[in-house]
């Protein structure tokens, strides 16, 4: 039986010392070959016998991306009784991600959330008793990819793609209007408007291909939360590590009474950075709202950044940020060294459950801050914080959607040139309407015609 | 009781309504041999237009097209009695090519009623159903609790019989409204069938109400067409049925019109939304967006500065004008204020005031994709009944009907059409599946798989059926299975026949304003340039032969649009895979572990026939379809065992 060709990360996202990328479906081997040259530079995968392992190298085109071993097993001697190539890479979440990214784009796509149990049952590589376990993962799994995909969706880009999908269905909806009712609504002319608006919609998609490809599009990466009393340096701190002036800095304390987000990445680690409100018994009511936020926020990291003035004392709102942070991974950065000090490394012992260290810092003379960055790499690689790994398959999902969408528009460029009858254009608009709408997850069916009828005066 | 003094009869099946739905019902079952009643309230009123006089136009002409490759009636019956027709949307793709047709609106009634009344094995009977008669079934292992077993006349005359196919179109408990004048009548001041909504309710079927609306007509003598363009028809007329010569329809055509509304009409229309029924909230039934009152153009699109208004023959022998793109449910003296604003309508005479008509039809999500009823065995239904609207609509719905009922009788498989095979399983599945909350009018954008449901090609993907549930003759059979063999063998032809860069093919291709060639090409490469196509390129294909016309023009299309065809193949595959996979009506879905409860609510109420319908309820997502395929494998395999 044929079945499409499938691909995922088979082991979790964490920094383990290996990765594997596994690849299902009748063009395994196909789109293995595609991307795979053995070390011995004669054996082809496509030539492979079953269940053998070979060594070599991972191409993106011409670039070597990896070193890796691939093992190929045939169907239906494999888990999902597909032929099945499993692509063993460095463990890197950076390295797996781009060779998963790479199978895709030599024909594989990618696999739902428990795809691979599926079609094992499916293809009767699960016993029968088996059936409800497979199902609960089916269902787990899919219900938290749902979850993380919206969530984890910036807001700007949610809008900017409910612009672009309400842009596209007005123009099918005109063209439908059209066939529909040809003697009321006229096509003439249109092609060349059509052009220039598929051709902005084309750039459009690809901006956010762009985005998506540096990581712009989703709040990924660990979830980083700076906090502290008002002036003690967050949002300094925050624009050392991003580079940039971003949050405002003054000398007035409660300066920073939003919250700030920042992406960064240090040394391959993906660190989604908020900066908050200080925290201190405030009558001001702004302020106050983004006090309230900060304590919301900082009980939803994955890690916390407490920045401590080491030259002042400490006192109540310290101990209150204290109590909100007791259980959370913490790093505490006693930062303004360049004054006299007032708080030292002992006032924080056994104060904090899960303190990982505690490090002095100046971010005025931008001092400490490599010892900080290697402390939150050492966290990491020591498995302290853990990668929110939904997010990299989410980005994935969103990208591969976006490429869909991308190439649509193309064909009705194509048809455009083509000078192909104006129903082929609405066919492709359709298209790319639904890929995007798959990544804000909406449904599509009945929109057109409620497009239609709302847009367009018809008939009778 | 009454009942038991009146007469007793015994059929095979009663239809209810002889609309546009009945008459293809009846037909299809009577055809099939089964001894078949139809019910009208008046037999002059068979197969009657209450509303525009057309059949066909975008999408629309494609119901037609199937149902008469299927073996219906309506498309051999419109090529009798219309007086003008035209292919719409010739200037864009060949898969929204439609066909429409102006009929005599008398002539296509007669017309019918003659077919009907000359049909072997159909009886015609004037008379009101009031009841329909049902016995429970015990059987735990059906679905349906019950099983229709006859039918009840307002007279006390009781129709036993094995199955009943309810057409009733726009005259349950219907009434109409032109302002604040009601009536309680059926359309044209027929008699409304008033007791049978009571029936079905006590049967346990969901009814719900709904209403439509028509223009009114005028007296043709106090029209001035002097200021309004005239629209002549096609040139060469295209026949609606594939069995009609067509050189049978090149005949003389009678012209429609067309003028405008302007501010003065919108205002007039304004001021008085006060009176219009619907605006004053006396109509409680939902009406269609797509055929909008003028009332509702007015006020949804303020902007725009004037109306469309088509004014349309009812027939050769009546001076009757319909007056298409002004349907209001107004008072009379706002109508006649109204229409005299347009030009060419200053002086207009009212033959017949425009009115909106309200009627009980039925919630649809209680049929199976066959159009039987999912509780009550024997019960079929189609047309306005089921929520659309349209004729053409109703009698595709009214073939399908027909021929299940006649399948259900003779005990075999039930025929479904589904989406990517015509748009009659477009039309059905919708309604079947999806929530409609208006009246479902077919409109071409709801075929996702356009590019293969071309009118032009209806007999190529239908005709089998039609042979296979006997309404098509082998003949009639045969001529498809040898038009389909010179489609193929020509294009194969046309692939390999290679044309080289020769001198002759080059001035060819510059007279014609087309690339010359580096390399050599073949003729189908060529036929796929825009600027050239089959026609032209006899000046280099030497060894063609004569074929017939619509082989060749299946030959182009199928070259022309081969990578959009293809592309859409590859599409309909995958969603097969889905609708081949049937759910056996014995699941229980409380046994399915992690369905979301919304999902299995919904799957209970619904009974889905496959995995694809399932896929379509909205509430199910993609998750609990995965699930349901898995548990579907397990369940499957148990019983298997």
């Amino acid at each position: 039986m044929k079945s499409d060709t499938i691909a995922a990360i088979a082991t979790g996202m964490s920094n383990s010392g290996i990765g594997i990328i596994r690849i299902s479906g009748t063009d395994a081997v196909l789109v293995a070959d595609k991307i795979f040259k053995a070390g011995n530079k004669k054996t082809r995968l496509t030539n492979a016998e079953s269940h053998t392992i070979h060594y070599g190298f991972i191409y993106d085109e011409e670039n070597i991306v990896d070193e890796v071993l691939v093992s190929v097993m045939k169907g239906p001697r494999s888990f999902t009784a597909e032929d099945t190539v499993e692509i063993n890479c460095h463990g890197g979440i950076l390295i797996m991600n781009r060779i998963l990214e790479i199978v895709i784009k030599n024909g594989a796509r990618l696999a739902q959330p428990g795809e691979f149990t599926k079609r094992a049952f499916l293809n009767g590589r699960i016993d029968l008793s088996e059936a409800e376990a497979v199902m609960d993962v089916i269902s787990s799994k899919n219900e938290m990819a749902l979850k993380s995909s919206v969530k984890q969706l910036r807001g700007s880009v949610s809008d900017k793609i409910k612009r672009l999908r309400s842009e596209i269905i007005y123009e099918i909806a005109f063209i439908e209007s059209a066939l529909d009712d040809p003697e009321h609504i006229s096509l003439e002319g249109y092609s060349e408007k059509l052009g220039i608006k598929v051709k902005k919609l084309l750039n459009d998609v690809d901006k956010l291909i762009s985005s998506a490809d540096s990581g712009k599009i989703l709040r990924e990466g660990i979830n980083t939360v700076i906090v502290g009393k008002p002036n003690a340096g967050k949002s300094s701190l925050l624009n050392l590590l991003v580079g940039e002036e971003k949050a405002i800095v003054t000398d007035v304390a409660g300066t920073t009474r939003d919250v700030l987000e920042e992406h960064i990445n240090l040394h391959g680690i993906s660190l989604n950075i908020i900066d908050t409100a200080g925290i201190r018994f405030t009558e001001d009511v702004v302020e106050k709202i983004g006090v309230e936020k900060a304590k919301k926020i900082a009980s939803q990291a994955d890690l916390i950044i407490y920045v401590v003035d080491s030259s002042v004392d400490l006192d109540e709102n310290d101990y209150e940020i204290l109590e909100l942070i007791q259980d959370k991974n913490c790093i505490v950065l006693l930062n303004k060294t360049d004054l006299e000090a007032k708080v030292s490394e002992e006032d924080f012992n056994d104060k904090i459950k899960n303190n990982t260290g505690i490090i002095k810092t100046s971010t005025r003379e931008n001092t400490g801050i490599d010892d900080f960055e290697n402390k939150i790499k050492e966290m990491f690689f020591h498995g302290k914080i853990d990668f929110n790994d939904e997010v990299i398959i989410t980005n994935m999902r969103h990208k591969e959607n976006l490429i869909e969408a991308y190439e649509s528009l193309n064909q009705v460029m194509i048809s455009l040139e083509n000078q192909m009858p104006e129903d082929f254009y609405s066919i492709d608009l359709m298209s790319a309407y639904s890929s995007l709408g798959n990544i804000i997850g909406e449904e599509t069916s009945e929109d057109l015609i409620n497009e239609i009828f709302s847009k367009f005066c018809m008939g009778k | 009781m009454s009942g038991q003094l009146g007469i007793k009869e015994k059929v095979d099946v009663c239809i209810v309504g002889a609309g546009h739905a009945g008459c293809e019902a009846a037909l299809a079952c009577a055809r099939l041999d089964l001894e078949t009643v139809i019910f009208t309230v008046s037999v002059d009123s068979i197969a009657l237009m209450p509303c525009n006089p057309n059949v066909g136009g975008s999408s629309k002409g494609h119901l037609v097209r199937e149902l008469d490759a299927l073996g219906g009636e309506m498309g051999k019956n419109i090529d009798k009695t219309f007086i003008q027709s035209k292919m719409l949307n010739i200037s864009k793709g060949p898969a929204v090519h439609s066909l429409r047709a102006q009929a005599d609106k008398a002539e296509y009634s007669r017309a019918m009623r003659k077919v009907l009344e000359n049909q072997e094995h159909l009886t015609i009977k004037q008379a009101e159903v009031c009841e329909l008669l049902w016995e429970d079934i015990e059987d735990s292992s059906k679905k349906a609790t019950k099983k229709i077993t006859g039918v009840k006349t307002f007279t006390g005359a009781v129709y036993e019989c094995k199955a009943v196919v309810l057409c009733t179109g726009t005259y349950l408990k219907a009434r109409c409204l032109c302002g604040e004048a009601i009536t309680y009548t059926g359309p044209n001041g027929l008699q409304a069938a008033n007791h049978l909504t009571d029936s079905l309710i006590n049967m346990g079927v969901e009814m719900r109400r709904f209403k439509t609306g028509t223009p009114a007509r005028m007296d043709k003598r106090s029209i001035d067409f002097s200021k309004m363009e005239e629209q002549f028809g096609d040139e060469k007329v295209v026949p609606f049925s594939f069995s009609t010569n067509p050189d049978d329809v090149q005949i003389d055509q009678v012209s429609c019109y067309l003028t405008y509304t302007n501010e003065k009409t919108h205002e007039i229309i304004r001021a008085n939304l006060g009176r219009s029924p619907i605006y004053a909230g006396i109509i409680e039934g939902t009406g269609p967006r797509y055929c909008p009152s003028i009332e509702d153009k007015v006020v949804k699109f303020a902007d725009k500065e004037r109306h469309q208004v088509f004014i349309e023959p009812e027939g050769l022998h009546t001076n009757e004008m319909y007056v298409g793109g002004m349907s209001s449910s107004l008072p009379e003296d706002v109508q006649l204020a109204m229409y005299r604003t347009v030009p060419g309508l200053e002086n207009c005479k009212i033959v017949r005031n425009a009115y909106a008509i309200e009627y009980d039809c039925i919630n649809p999500r209680q049929l199976y994709p066959t159009l039987g009823f999912k509780d009550v065995e024997g019960l079929y239904s189609g047309g306005q009944f089921n929520g659309s609207s349209g004729y053409e609509e109703a009698a595709a719905q009214g073939l399908i009907a027909g021929i299940n009922a006649a399948q259900f009788i003779f005990g075999k498989e039930e025929i479904i059409f589904d989406r990517s095979e015509a748009y009659i399983g477009v039309l059905i599945d919708d309604l079947v599946t999806k929530d409609n909350f208006e009246p479902y009018r077919m409109m071409t954008s709801r075929a996702e798989y356009r590019l293969l449901l071309r009118q032009d090609n209806a007999d190529l993907r239908l005709r089998e059926k039609g042979f296979q549930v006997g309404l098509i003759s082998r003949e009639q059979y045969d001529e498809v299975l040898n038009k389909k063999e010179l489609i193929q063998k020509e294009i194969e032809r046309l692939k390999n026949t290679t044309i080289g860069a020769s001198k002759r093919n080059q001035e060819f291709l510059e007279k014609h304003g087309s690339a010359t060639l580096k390399t050599g090409t073949n003729l189908a490469e060529l036929i796929c340039r825009p600027e050239l196509d089959y026609e032209t390129l006899v000046e280099i294909d030497s060894e063609r032969v004569k074929l017939p016309k619509d082989v060749i023009e299946q030959v182009e299309i199928e070259i022309k649009y081969e990578g959009y065809i293809e592309r859409q193949l590859r599409q309909v595959e995958q969603f097969k895979k889905m609708e081949k996979k049937l759910i056996p009506s014995a699941l229980n879905y409380d046994d399915v572990p992690s369905l979301r409860i919304e999902a299995r609510q919904k799957l209970k109420a619904f009974h889905p026939v496959s995995i694809g319908q399932a896929s379509r309820i909205s509430g199910v997502s993609p998750a609990d379809i995965s699930v349901l395929v898995v548990y579907l494998e397990q369940f499957n395999k148990k019983r298997g065992e």
